[in-house]
Formats: C-alpha cells, structure tokens, sequence
C-alpha cells in the first residue's frame, strides 16, 4: 500500500481474521455437533472443540433413514433429488436461455419485443409472490411430486437470456457475414461460433444456476409430499421440527452439512468462474 | 438491440423463443393474472360460492392493522439487514484492499456463506441460539443475559436479522472489494503524499467513489431481505412469537397455505408484485446512471 507502518499492517490482517472468524463460527459449531454423539449433544454446555464420532454420525445419516421419528426419506436419496433438480434447473435455464437470446438478437421477425419484453416480465414475478396460482398450475397439470414439477416452473430466466443477448450482441457482425459467405446456415453458425464463444459464460452461469437451484426451499416445500421427493434443503426444516421432542442434533448438523458442501465448494474451486457469474447476472 | 446483419424472418425464430415464452406463459404470466383475478374476489366461509368484489379485497388489507404492521416490519427487517451485512462487509473490504498480497485468500474464506441455502442459514442460527442447549444462548446467560426467542419478539427479530445478515456478507464484501480495487491506485497516493491518514484517504476519496456500489448493494440487499429470506424465518420463528417476525412475503404463505384466506393472500401477492417492479425500475434506473461514472 501507500504508506509502510507495521502496527498498521497488523491491525489489518487482525480485523480480517477476526472477521472471517466470525463468519466461520456458525459452520464451526455446526462441523462440531456432527462430529459428537447423541448423548453428548443433549449437555449443557454442549462442546466447542470436535469429538471423535464424525464418521460413524456421518455413516448413520447417509445410510440410515434420516432422523428417527420423521418421515423422511434416507439422506442419500434426498441428496439425489437435490443434485437432479439442481442439474435440470441449471441446465435447462441456460438452454432455453441461450437459445431465445439467439433468435432475438439474430433474427428480425414480427412479435420480436414482444417476446422481449415478456421474458423481462418473469424478472419481476419471483416464485415467492405468486405462490398459490402457481401451485394450483402445478397440480393441474399433475407435476406435483414429479422432478418436472420440481424444475421446470422454475427454469424460464430473464437474467440468463439478458446475459446472452449481452454475449452476442459483442460478437463482431463481420463473424455472421464470414459465416453465410461459406454457406453456414443459423444453426450451424449457432453451434460452430455462438456456443463456443459464449463457452465461459455459460459455465460461469452454470455455476450460479446450479447454486440456485440447489438451495430451492419454498417451491420444492410446496410441491412435494411424498417423502421420497423430498430434497435435502427442505428435510432440514423436517427435521428442526422434529428436535423439538427428541433432539438429535448430531444427525441434524450432519444432515445441514451434507446440505450445503455441494453448493460450497462448487463456489471454492470455481471462485472465478462464480464471481463471474455473479457480477454478470446481476446487472 | 438487433444485429445489423441478421438472418431472414422464418419459422426457426419461433421455435427457439417457444420453450421460454411458454414456460413463462404457463408458469408466470397465467398464476400472475390468476393471482389479480382472485385479488378482486371473495369466497364465502364454506368455498362455495364467489363474488366479485372490485378493491375491497385491497382496501381491508390496507385497513388491517396487522397487515400494516407487517409491512412496517418488513421495512424494519430490510433496512436493518442491509445495514448490518453493507457495514461489516465495507470495514472488511475496507482493510482486504489494504493488504498486497493474500486479499484473495480473504476473499475465498469469505464468500462461501453466499452458498448456503437461507433455510440452512436459519438452522445454523437457531442451534446456536437454542434457548436450553445453544452455545451462545448458554453464553449470553453465563453475562446474566437471557435469551429466548420464542418468546421474546425482540430476540427472534435480532435473530433473524443477524442470520439474514451473515448470509449476504460474501456478496456485499466481494462487490464492495472490486469497487475499491478499481480505484485508481495514484489518487490514493496523492491524497497520501499531501498528508492524508488511512481513516481520512478512506471517508474522503474511496467511500464516496464507490457510492455507485453503496447504491446498487442497497437494492439487491432490499430485494434479498424481502423475497429471499422466507425459508431463515420459516426455519427459525415461523413468523412468531406472535407475528413478531412475520415479513409480507412470510404473510402472504401463512394466508394462503395455513389461512386458505385466497382472496387476501392474492391481494398481498399483487401488492408485493407492484413493490419488485418499484424495485427492478430502480435497479436499472441505476444502472443506466451507472454507465456514465
């Protein structure tokens, strides 16, 4: 920086660390519940340094049947049904997003805005505002407990299709020009140029949408009451009412765990990617 | 908007706008009229029969005292969450872009909260704070504080605010460090060779050059807090004790799941729809300001 002064430099790295202390510790406590057993867990003061039950707590929540007293399904079918809804969502988003974003900026076609406009519009209907008629959708077209039901409502996008049409609209019209020069038709000059210059960006979108669909609450909530459909975010809620009457913290901080290392490190191992994602989306 | 050089008018453009428009057909634009159309009816005590009532559904909500009362409460909890999270997060940016080297490496153990599903969120708080068995809760109670947010409003508003909070730090602390990280390195050395201290260079020249940032980080926090935060306050209070923690988008679930009151909870969700296009208008009003910086 600017000025050398050591007692400076130190306040800096202690603030920062203090910081990141702070944020960490409720993941701190949580990898501690997992980590002891359930008697344990039941004694006040409960623990602040690990115990030595992780993986038999670990082994008892991925195999057995979930917390017992609830009726959820084992934790390694509802990590399943997370990782299928969260595929689906991300992949399908970005699908139908990539391929309107082609056809509004490339093609000149009557009803063109007003399509614009209409995929705009879901921009500003998030899930949390029209639940019930959309739910009343969803059941009459018999999606409810279905893995449709769980993606599909939730795939339209109007940042993904903003973000692309922002992508191609940077591409040089010389490309185009070049491309039907040597007899390319739109899809081929889709699949040969568009998609492989558009290749970052859709990864980068890729790992936000997985992100969102994986931490899907209040829809999944809604439309699933077979517990076999069940996704792991939601069963943590399941499971908090059923601590109520026998507590069983070390299953449930396990399953919180479980719940949130996919989507975790997807965010740590692809930092650039995601910041990316993030930065491009949002404005 | 259109490319200069594009491709002839033919059928290929409508099937490749045909999967989005009608997913949003089916799943936005229809459950949004339905929503408007129920917003105007009412439904007598047995679900028999339905009358068109224009406003009225409007107008008792508007003079329904618990209603306004959270809304007022809404208000509280966004502006309290965008405070908290904002103001930790520019102190830590403020120091990150301090330092040379290793301002990755804070970022990385930084912006990982950022993935953690709200619900998650609320579960890790509400252990922690667990009026018999919580770790701070039994903390607070060794400094003769005690803790109980089922019962106390107060405590289980804080409590949702700070999980609220913790949650949106990654995203304001990343956006804020490369606002910051933008700034031309020679205006700071200026301001540093005439005689500027740390505190001063960052209240006079860095905080008002990310005021743009301020500004967008203020909306996204204000949406956030009001859509996104409904499965924190399902997993912690259930909108209780006694409605003490009960946000519009809270409200408008219990209505029409727990309530079945149709009318009223469709009525809250035009209401709410109205508040994100104030909103989304705003965001890009901004951002449209924000080209000419």
């Amino acid at each position: 920086m600017v000025e050398n002064r050591r007692i400076l430099d130190l306040v800096t790295h202690l603030v920062l660390i203090l910081g990141v202390a702070l944020i960490a510790l409720p993941i701190w406590i949580t990898f501690v519940a997992a980590s002891h057993d359930e008697v344990r867990m039941t004694q006040v003061p409960l623990p602040l340094l690990p115990g030595d039950q992780f993986f038999v707590n670990l082994k008892a929540t991925l195999l057995g049947s979930g917390l017992s007293g609830t009726e959820t399904a084992p934790v390694w079918q509802l990590m399943l049904n997370s990782l299928i809804m969260a595929l689906s969502i991300a992949i399908g988003k970005i699908a139908i997003s990539i391929i309107s974003a082609f056809a509004i900026v490339y093609f000149r076609f009557p009803f063109r805005m007003g399509f614009f406009w209409m995929i705009f519009i879901t921009l500003m209907l998030p899930v949390e505002v029209r639940i019930v008629p959309t739910f009343e959708v969803v059941s009459r077209l018999g999606m409810l407990n279905t893995y449709a039901g769980l993606s599909i409502p939730l795939i339209a996008s109007a940042t993904a299709t903003f973000m692309f049409r922002q992508v191609f609209l940077t591409i040089p019209d010389e490309m185009l020009e070049s491309a039907r020069v040597d007899g390319a038709g739109p899809m081929r000059f889709f699949r040969d140029i568009l998609l492989p210059l558009s290749r970052t960006n859709i990864a980068a979108l890729f790992v936000i949408m997985f992100i969102y669909g994986w931490n899907q609450y209040l829809w999944p909530l809604l439309i699933t009451t077979d517990s076999n459909m069940g996704t792991i975010v939601v069963s943590i809620k399941q499971m908090l009412e059923a601590a109520e009457q026998s507590p069983q913290w070390n299953i449930i901080m396990m399953t919180a765990l479980l719940a949130m290392l996919p989507p975790i490190l997807v965010v740590i191992f692809m930092q650039k990617l995601f910041v990316k994602g993030l930065t491009e989306t949002d404005k | 908007m259109l490319k200069r050089v594009h491709f002839p008018a033919s059928i290929l453009p409508y099937l490749l706008v045909a999967p989005q428009v009608i997913i949003t057909l089916v799943f936005f634009i229809w459950p949004a009229s339905q929503a408007l159309w129920q917003s105007m009816l009412v439904q007598d005590a047995f679900g028999l029969s339905t009358q068109f009532v224009w406003f009225e559904n409007f107008q008792a909500l508007l003079a329904d005292p618990l209603y306004l009362a959270s809304f007022k409460r809404t208000a509280f909890f966004s502006v309290a969450v965008a405070l908290l999270s904002m103001s930790y997060a520019l102190v830590l940016a403020g120091f990150a872009d301090r330092v040379v080297r290793g301002a990755m490496t804070y970022r990385t153990l930084l912006i990982w909260p950022y993935a953690v599903a709200p619900v998650l969120a609320g579960a890790l708080w509400v252990f922690m704070f667990n009026p018999t068995l919580g770790i701070l809760s039994y903390g607070l109670e060794l400094v003769g504080y005690d803790w109980n947010h089922k019962v106390n409003g107060g405590q289980a508003m804080a409590l949702v605010i700070m999980a609220a909070a913790w949650k949106q730090v990654a995203y304001n602390f990343l956006f804020y460090l490369a606002a910051m990280q933008s700034i031309p390195r020679s205006v700071v050395e200026a301001a540093a060779i005439d005689g500027a201290g740390p505190m001063k260079r960052f209240w006079t020249i860095i905080f008002p050059l990310i005021s743009p940032t301020t500004f967008f980080l203020l909306v996204i926090n204000a949406v956030y807090a009001f859509f996104d935060t409904f499965g924190i306050i399902h997993a912690i209070t259930q909108g209780g004790p006694s409605n003490a923690t009960t946000i519009l988008v809270y409200k408008v679930f219990n209505d029409g799941f727990v309530g079945l009151d149709l009318g009223s909870s469709a009525a809250q969700s035009v209401i709410l729809m109205v508040l994100v296009i104030a909103m989304t208008v705003v965001q890009f009003k901004f951002i449209e300001r924000k080209v000419e910086y």
